[in-house]
């Protein structure tokens, strides 16, 4: 099937109390497959981005918007191409993309990517996450401050920032 | 009521009962009025007038009291008034709705008993509405009034009188849609928010009188901004659908259309988008019902006319952005009738086809082609009286090539609707020419034999060439079996020999396409003696066939047969030649031979005659008894007496004698023979059942070849199952104890003993028969036997689980449904005291058959009964067992869910042990330990919060497990343990 308004264009912005009301919906991937070499106990998997359904890409494509009730998958925030994995290196990069080039949530999304990523991969793992390249109007300020791990520890301080990070990543109802 | 009755209570009484109530505040006294009433002591009349005064009281509450005395008598003697009495009654009520507000309650409850009288003079009910709508301000009364309300216009409702307030009873009750109800805590009645809207709804949509007034409102409600009144609005309109016609729907038409086009085109919320389209769906059907008198316009034509509209164009814009909801409008009002789906396809389908040549991209053809697909399956809905009057046939040709040019397109995923296309195109009937079905098998068969990557699309040419061989078998059996012959020839020469991978998947390429397609009798009588030919080449040629080669064989001999079992003529016709071909073929291989062919041993293999036995079984599980009692004289002397005149090809070197031969070859047979007379209807009889049973306790007992003694034992246990009981089965029993017991004493043959004495246990336990409570607590004692007890746990799974061979209900066995739940509440409390009694060495065995006990019971029999054996499952988690472990893990998750107060008593334990299985060797086990962690946080968090730190510290390293299904289950059950207690979760 082709979802609705997947053939391309910007989302308008809508009025009221949204941003961006009316954003373009994608479709959302399934659960990825299970291959005969996951059920085998003896054949390692490694942490990759690479298969069709990525199992870095599952981990985070299912954060909701703060504004939306939609996954960040669905609103095509995340994708899997612009998630990188190295797990002999132990490196993770992920590029999001604001809905809008003014989205003021770009921090808070961010910052609940950086959250889910460091509740559930290993320590060893070094994580990147920053904006797609040229699609936020304050793009160094926000990968700034989400680079700088004080900052990010200073955030889930916060009550009430913990809250919206938590609701963001509470599993879909 | 007759005047002339004698007062046996004196009016005195009554007056002073009156004064009780009304100034005295006493309740009693209105029941002792009724009861004087109903015993005819005095009449309504005279209580109208004992109460005279306090009617006329200039203090409303004590006119009140008077009412309300009156009204609870009538409410109790309703039934005895006279017509005259109601007529004056109903007078002197109406009057008094005109009272002060206080009285009015009083003065409904009177009209409700009134409305229940069944001798109501015409008119009245009317009047009383009247009355009631004028004087008094229904909607701000209070909930049990307005409830008075609704009780006397249901009571008048059954006499049909609504008709001059319809806009009154209209507004009264729809001032509660759309329903916004949340049930209080603690409420008593458990009304449901949904429970409301159910019933408004079905009073809303029970009378067409209320169509100009509801449906404005359901418009209003579906342009909200409310979701829930978005769902309901629709919802209603369409209930509103089945008791509607054209007149009330009318003038409202473009409004509705343009409300339901708006909410599909744009709505994030697929429901609304369902309820939309089943809205339009109902709307349309309503229309092309509705009975027209001869001067009326037609609406439907317009209705539909409107919605190609505002429709068509989408279909066409070269971005395809509203080309889904487009089409789904379009096909939920084209799927409502004949005459819309005539109308709808003969306009769309050209636009479609025109479209399809228009893009040259696959993706973009494959929506388009998916598009035409889905109107073509609608016209499968109805059925054209005339055959050349069918909307298709104009557009055979097109639909044809643009489904032609799809399968020849190198996207899978286009091929792929192309094959659903065409499938579905088939099935109309008299449409596809025979040039055009050369051409489709054609395609299909180029399509059978895709390689390996385009795996979907192959399976699919198959499911198609099996659906249409259905309706168009010589086509297939002119155009695809000769070139299916002609692969398997070249098969017969080639693959063995020099076969690459190539040629050997296109042998099985082959081998599936002919099962396949044979889903009618014709082709089946084509393809049976083929398969069977090949088989019985490989047997001729010396050359090396493997085992899996003959498996494949087989298994498609197997489709076959499941094809064939629901046509009785098939069906006979394919055990009638199969049965006794693939036999000759079984006894040929197993006699004793100089230079033994290869495909004799590979005949003989465990695997080999596994499926040969299947085979076997499917073909005779859906024979009438009357063909099965014909095959069984045969097959049962082949077995016992060597007679082999029925076989195709009988002349063997030397006797066949399975049960005498010291050869071990001819005794792996009595697998064939198992799968068939265990597969036998229960009536059909066995000849020379004795010494048959006889002669299986022998070899089950009595060889060191577990294949041959199993198959004898699982041959007896599936024949005693489905004897009567009686002298004779008693007498099978007595002979089976005495060799299980023998043979266990015996040593040698120990372990074929037990595999009989589970055998026959399992066979007793599925039938209820008395005696196997005595098997099973044999079974139950050798769990301590250092030698079987490990088999023995292991055969608890083989008693509850279900046999695929023998013993199935498939196979006519004797199967009760509730078997499991029987077991388990025979042998569990003895399995736990054998376990409190057992020496620590044998413990893991009856935790073990434990386990298998409980992980096949159904979940909701299980859990209430899990408390009991909680003890015990946690003892269990310690067990070193990996069975034992993933098994008690298992039925502690759905207790964590269901049953969270009991467990967080034991929330150390448990945390401790469940996060020592995360790191277990079996990856099984530590998925579900990681989801009993999960499970874990539905217990009250204040329990959890001491064990956060811990928890989340530990739950890291299985995040770096090796495989990824461990680290999936350690995401989210880490991700849930942080949000324990945690703002915002």
């Amino acid at each position: 099937m082709v979802p609705r308004g997947s053939g391309g264009g910007g989302g308008g912005v809508g009025g009221g109390l949204l941003e961006n009301a009316n954003p373009l919906i994608y479709e959302r991937s399934g659960e990825r497959p299970v291959t005969a070499g996951e059920e085998d106990e003896q054949v390692p998997d490694s942490i990759d981005a690479q298969s069709p359904f990525l199992h870095l890409t599952h981990l985070i494509r299912s954060i909701n918007d703060p504004e939306h009730p939609l996954t960040l998958e669905e609103l095509n925030v995340v994708e899997q191409v612009r998630v990188q994995v190295s797990d002999p290196e132990s490196t993770v990069a992920v590029a999001f993309t604001p809905t809008i080039p003014h989205c003021s949530m770009a921090t808070l999304i961010g910052l609940s990517i950086k959250v889910k990523l460091l509740r559930s991969l290993p320590q060893r793992f070094k994580m990147d996450v920053h904006i797609t390249p040229g699609t936020h109007a304050s793009e160094h300020a926000v990968n700034k401050q989400l680079a700088d791990k004080e900052r990010v520890a200073a955030a889930l301080e916060n009550t009430h920032l913990l809250e919206v990070v938590n609701q963001c990543l509470s599993a879909r109802s | 009521m007759a005047a002339a009755v004698g007062a046996a209570a004196p009016p005195g009484a009554l007056w002073g009962l009156v004064q009780d109530f009304v100034m005295g505040q006493q309740e009693a006294p209105a029941s002792q009025v009724a009861a004087d009433v109903k015993s005819g002591s005095y009449t309504i009349l005279q209580v109208v007038e004992a109460l005279g005064s306090s009617l006329e009281n200039p203090e409303p509450r004590t006119r009140a009291r008077g009412i309300q005395l009156l009204s609870q008598v009538l409410l109790q003697c309703y039934s005895l008034l006279l017509e005259k009495e109601v007529v004056h009654l109903i007078l002197f009520y109406e009057n008094r709705l005109k009272d002060h507000h206080l009285v009015i309650p009083s003065v409904l409850q009177g009209l409700r008993a009134l409305s229940m009288c069944g001798s109501l003079p015409p008119g009245l009910a009317v009047s009383v509405l009247k009355a009631i709508f004028q004087e008094v301000h229904v909607q701000s009364l209070l909930q049990v009034d307005r409830h008075t309300v609704y009780s006397i216009i249901t009571n008048f409702m059954r006499s049909r009188e609504e008709g001059p307030f319809v806009e009154e009873l209209f507004e009264v009750t729809s001032c509660y849609f759309p329903i916004d109800f949340t049930p209080p805590p603690n409420d008593p009645y458990g009304v449901q928010r949904e429970d409301l809207i159910l019933s408004l709804r079905a009073v809303l949509a029970s009378t067409p009188r209320f169509a100009e007034f509801l449906l404005p409102l359901l418009i209003e409600k579906v342009d909200s901004e409310i979701l829930s009144a978005k769902l309901d609005s629709l919802q209603t309109l369409n209930a509103c659908c089945a008791v509607y016609g054209q007149k009330e729907l009318k003038d409202f038409l473009p409004s509705l259309w343009a409300s339901i086009r708006r909410e599909v085109f744009q709505t994030a919320s697929e429901r609304v988008e369902a309820e939309g389209l089943a809205a339009l769906h109902s709307l349309t059907a309503c229309l092309s019902r509705s009975v027209l008198r001869a001067d009326a316009e037609d609406l439907l034509d317009s209705f539909l006319s409107n919605i190609l509209q505002d429709c068509r164009h989408h279909l066409c814009e070269p971005d395809m952005k509203l080309v889904w909801p487009s089409a789904k409008l379009l096909q939920a009002a084209a799927g409502a009738s004949a005459r819309a789906c005539d109308h709808i396809t003969s306009n769309v389908l050209p636009l479609l086809l025109e479209q399809f040549h228009k893009h040259s991209q696959s993706s973009q053809r494959r929506t388009i082609l998916e598009m035409l697909l889905g109107f073509l399956k609608l016209q499968q809905k109805w059925s054209y009286e005339d055959k050349d009057e069918g909307p298709l046939s104009g557009f055979k040709d097109q639909l044809c090539s643009v489904i032609f040019m799809a399968l020849a397109d190198p996207s899978t995923q286009l091929q792929l609707v192309g094959i659903r296309t065409l499938t579905v195109l088939g099935s109309q009937p008299d449409l596809l020419s025979s040039g055009d079905l050369e051409l489709a098998v054609g395609h299909l068969h180029r399509l059978s034999f895709l390689e390996e990557d385009s795996q979907s699309c192959r399976v699919a040419a198959l499911e198609a060439s099996g659906a249409l061989a259905t309706l168009y078998p010589e086509a297939f059996s002119n155009h695809l079996l000769p070139r299916l012959a002609k692969e398997l020839r070249r098969g017969d020469s080639d693959v063995t020999r020099e076969g690459g991978p190539t040629k050997c998947s296109r042998h099985l390429y082959c081998l599936q396409a002919l099962s396949a397609v044979s889903t009618h009798p014709s082709i089946v009588k084509e393809t049976l003696p083929l398969l069977l030919q090949h088989l019985g080449q490989a047997n001729k040629e010396y050359m090396t066939t493997a085992s899996s080669e003959v498996i494949a064989i087989c298994q498609s001999l197997q489709q076959i047969a499941e094809k064939c079992q629901q046509n009785p003529e098939s069906c006979w016709y394919f055990h009638q030649t199969a049965v006794p071909y693939l036999l000759a073929l079984a006894v040929q291989a197993s006699m004793p031979e100089k230079e033994p062919s290869f495909l004799g041993k590979v005949l003989l293999e465990d695997e080999v005659l596994t499926t040969l036995a299947s085979v076997i079984g499917t073909a005779t599980t859906h024979l009438s008894p009357e063909l099965a009692a014909q095959s069984v004289t045969h097959i049962v002397p082949l077995f016992l007496d060597g007679n082999t005149s029925f076989l195709p090809e009988n002349s063997f070197p030397s006797r066949f004698q399975p049960f005498q031969d010291c050869s071990s070859g001819q005794r792996r047979l009595v697998a064939l023979l198992m799968a068939f007379v265990c597969s036998l209807p229960r009536n059909v009889e066995i000849p020379q059942l004795n010494q048959l049973m006889q002669e299986l306790l022998k070899i089950s007992c009595q060889h060191s070849c577990s294949f041959s003694s199993t198959a004898a034992a699982k041959c007896f246990a599936g024949l005693l199952n489905k004897l009567p009981a009686g002298q004779q089965l008693d007498e099978f029993l007595q002979l089976a104890m005495d060799t299980v017991e023998a043979g266990l004493g015996s040593g040698a043959f120990c372990n074929q003993a037990f595999t009989l004495l589970l055998w026959v246990t399992k066979a007793l336990v599925l039938r209820y028969h008395p005696l196997s409570s005595c098997l099973t607590t044999r079974l139950m004692g050798l769990l301590s036997d250092p030698e079987l007890g490990p088999a023995a746990a292991d055969g608890f799974s083989l008693l509850m689980s279900d046999c695929t061979d023998v013993l199935t209900r498939a196979g006519h066995a004797d199967v009760r449904i509730m078997f499991r739940q029987r077991f388990f509440t025979d042998n569990v409390p003895a399995l736990v005291q054998g376990f409190h009694a057992a020496p620590q060495g044998v413990k893991p065995n009856y935790l073990k058959g434990l386990s298998h006990v409980l992980n096949r019971l159904p979940k909701p029999v299980l859990l209430p009964e899990l408390p009991t054996l909680l003890s015990l499952l946690l003892e269990a988690l310690s067990c070193p067992d990996s069975v034992v472990q993933l098994s008690t893990l298992n039925c502690l998750q759905p207790l964590l869910l269901e049953a969270p107060q009991v467990m967080s008593l034991h929330v150390d334990t448990l945390v401790t042990k469940f996060l020592n299985l995360s790191s277990s060797p079996s990856m099984a086990v530590r998925i579900a330990a990681l989801q009993c962690m999960h499970a874990l946080t539905r217990l009250p968090t204040p329990v959890l919060l001491p064990y956060k730190p811990q928890v989340i510290r530990a739950l890291a390293k299985p995040l770096d497990d090796k495989k990824r299904l461990v680290r999936k289950e350690a995401v989210s059950a880490r991700g849930e343990w942080f949000l324990l207690g945690s703002p915002g979760s």
